[in-house]
């Protein structure tokens, strides 16, 4: 009965009804567009970084650490022998990678040669590029790379390195393909050379600096010395990023919230007022302090319910849609970092939207309940007669 | 080591008066000892040539036997108070602007020092020649007026920075002319060009070098020796880690 009764009560409001719910739907809609948006991205450029980096985890040579430069002249190790046998089996690759540096045009950029196996087909990487020019010394490296160095498919450049020894050696080396990745970290400042070529260059034979197991397969249980890192691990960079963005777009969240509630609790303020006599009726006709109260929680509470069956109805499509076709970032959004690459494909996880709905509601019930709470203290008679206390 | 000069004079002596084609060893040793001190401290400028013109940096630099070394920049203002330390084959640099101090090693010792055409690890490289390469002379050349031998140096060990080098003697004061430095596929990497000789203390110093990086394009580094003393006492301290925020 309260339902009804609650469900006429808006009806009969009209365009208060209508403003505060397109208001609320709006929020709705906003709050699960941009963590969509986050979500895609973590997804999208995690995916992306599985793919062409990560695969389904790595092992780190013993002095390996991507994140201290310094320790990549002492980061290959001779392979151990249970990932030699991984190697093997198709399990996993081996990368060696080391520190050089190019020359185009008489410009000098430090850059890290990495040597990969040119049938691997464990990462997203188009190593099997590499040797098409049947050049002694053939190399892949990114876009990126290529437009911060002039250099493009075809071009010779000089390469210089420190062999095991740390005897300088130099060579001109063939750029063979120039990929297009979304993932920077094998772009920038990174070239790709076979990896039994650049054992022979630098005199590591047998050695590596890092294992790249193969997605879905086993690791191995222990391997001395080497350290397995899990995708979890790999991506927590990642993962942080996506997190500290979520905590400021809160900000943006609860200023929303805010002024939507404020609406709503405006609404309520005035609909106790303007039905003083209303809520003296029905406390005549036989309903319950709590009841009454229970009865304009009810009408806030479901201005929330069709907000989100607006929201769902008009942004449904609209983030659906959105969700097909991405949103084509600006240029400069590559120089951020993320494996995003030009567009962005937002992801609305059932989570999202039944967590976003859920608070919508439970905040809209609570703010509904906070004026409504006088009722508790009105008397009937001083009600029907229009008197507040 | 104050009567080195005369090892030398006497060494060159016998080499020159034989008048047979000498031993390319016996001419190293005579480069090293004319090279070589217990220490020495020095003033110099590095002048750079850029795009946008050259600059000029000016430091002093003590140095004791082919491991240790510390320099103090004391121009151009920006680079003022900055300090190098050498030990061994460890280097660090402290700036003042952050009051910090820096190892370099890895990757950073490729970088360019104040952007010239010497890296981090040619300054740290020992320059003392005899016994770690074999030498050949080639042939006879005049360099800077000044007939020299020209010897091609192979490494002997294989943990050398350069495969082999190819240098420019001058065939009486025992001073590097010229010098090409070759990576392991014969390519060349650095050239340095003597342009200006002077006698201190009885050696024969390059006052002014030219470093160019081969493989990279600019004008190159001069190098200006302004003043030089050998065999000098130099404080225990100036060759710690204290020196380098003191």
């Amino acid at each position: 009965m309260l339902l009804r009764f609650a469900l006429k009560n808006l009806t009969g409001a009209g365009l208060r009804t209508a403003l505060n719910v397109v208001v609320l739907s709006l929020v709705f809609i906003a709050i699960v567009t941009t963590q969509g948006l986050l979500e895609g991205m973590n997804r999208q450029a995690s995916r992306a970084m599985i793919d062409a980096e990560y695969g389904g985890g790595q092992y780190w040579s013993p002095d390996f650490d991507p994140y201290d430069p310094l320790s990549y002249s002492q980061a290959q190790a001779p392979l151990p022998p249970k990932l030699a046998e991984m190697v093997e089996r198709g399990s996993a690759i081996e990368e060696l990678i080391v520190q050089g540096t190019v020359y185009p045009v008489g410009r000098v950029f430090p850059v890290l040669i990495r040597g990969i196996d040119l049938g691997q087909d464990v990462l997203d990487l188009p190593a099997h590029t590499l040797g098409d020019s049947g050049a002694e010394i053939p190399a892949l490296i990114g876009e990126r790379m290529a437009r911060s160095t002039g250099l493009a498919k075809g071009d010779s450049v000089t390469l210089q390195w420190r062999d095991r020894n740390g005897t300088f050696d130099a060579r001109d080396v063939s750029i063979d393909e120039v990929m297009k990745t979304t993932v920077q970290s094998i772009d920038k400042g990174q070239i790709w050379v076979p990896i039994e070529v650049l054992r022979d260059l630098t005199g590591r034979h047998g050695e590596a600096t890092l294992v790249v197991v193969r997605q879905g397969a086993t690791a191995a249980p222990e391997v001395e010395d080497w350290s397995f890192k899990t995708v979890d691990f790999l991506l927590t960079d990642i993962r942080n990023l996506i997190m500290s963005k979520t905590l400021g777009s809160m900000i943006v969240y609860v200023i929303l919230l805010f002024l939507a509630m404020l609406a709503v609790f405006d609404t309520q303020i005035l609909s106790i007022f303007h039905r003083r006599k209303e809520i003296g009726t029905l406390m005549a006709m036989g309903l319950t302090r709590r009841q009454v109260t229970l009865l304009f929680t009810l009408e806030g509470t479901l201005i929330g319910v069709f907000a989100a069956i607006l929201a769902f109805l008009c942004g449904g499509p609209a983030l659906w849609w959105l969700s097909r076709v991405g949103w084509r970032l600006p240029e400069t959004t590559d120089s951020y970092g993320f494996a995003i690459g030009d567009v962005l494909y937002p992801y609305y996880g059932p989570w999202l939207v039944t967590l976003t709905a859920a608070i919508l509601l439970f905040v809209t019930a609570g703010v509904s309940y906070l004026p409504a709470r006088r009722i508790l203290r009105y008397r009937a008679t001083e009600a029907l007669r229009g008197k507040m206390l | 080591m104050k009567h080195r000069w005369w090892i030398v004079a006497l060494l060159g002596g016998a080499i020159t008066a034989s008048g047979e084609v000498p031993d390319g060893d016996a001419i190293l040793t005579a480069v090293d000892r004319n090279i070589g001190s217990d220490t020495k401290v020095s003033t110099a400028r590095m002048v750079i040539e850029g795009r946008r013109g050259s600059r000029t940096v000016a430091f002093k630099s003590w140095i004791r036997g082919m491991e240790e070394s510390s320099t103090e920049y004391l121009e151009p203002p920006r680079e003022r108070g900055v300090k190098m330390l050498k030990l061994g084959d460890q280097l660090w640099a402290y700036y003042p602007s952050t009051d910090r101090t820096i190892k370099i090693s890895g990757h950073m010792l490729r970088q360019s020092v104040m952007g010239s055409d010497l890296s981090y690890e040619d300054l740290m490289e020992d320059p003392l020649l005899s016994g770690l390469y074999e030498p050949v002379i080639e042939s006879e050349e005049v360099v800077l007026d000044r007939l020299c031998w020209v010897l091609h140096l192979t490494a002997k060990r294989d943990d050398l920075a350069y495969d082999s080098r190819t240098m420019w003697v001058d065939k009486e004061r025992f001073v590097i002319l010229r010098e090409h430095r070759f990576a392991k596929s014969g390519k060349l990497l650095k050239t340095t060009d003597v342009t200006e000789v002077v006698e201190i203390d009885g050696r024969w110093v390059g006052k002014t070098v030219e470093f160019k990086d081969a493989l990279k394009s600019g004008s190159g580094t001069r190098f200006i020796i302004d003043t030089i003393d050998f065999d000098v006492e130099i404080p225990e301290f100036v060759f710690t880690k204290a020196i380098l925020r003191k």
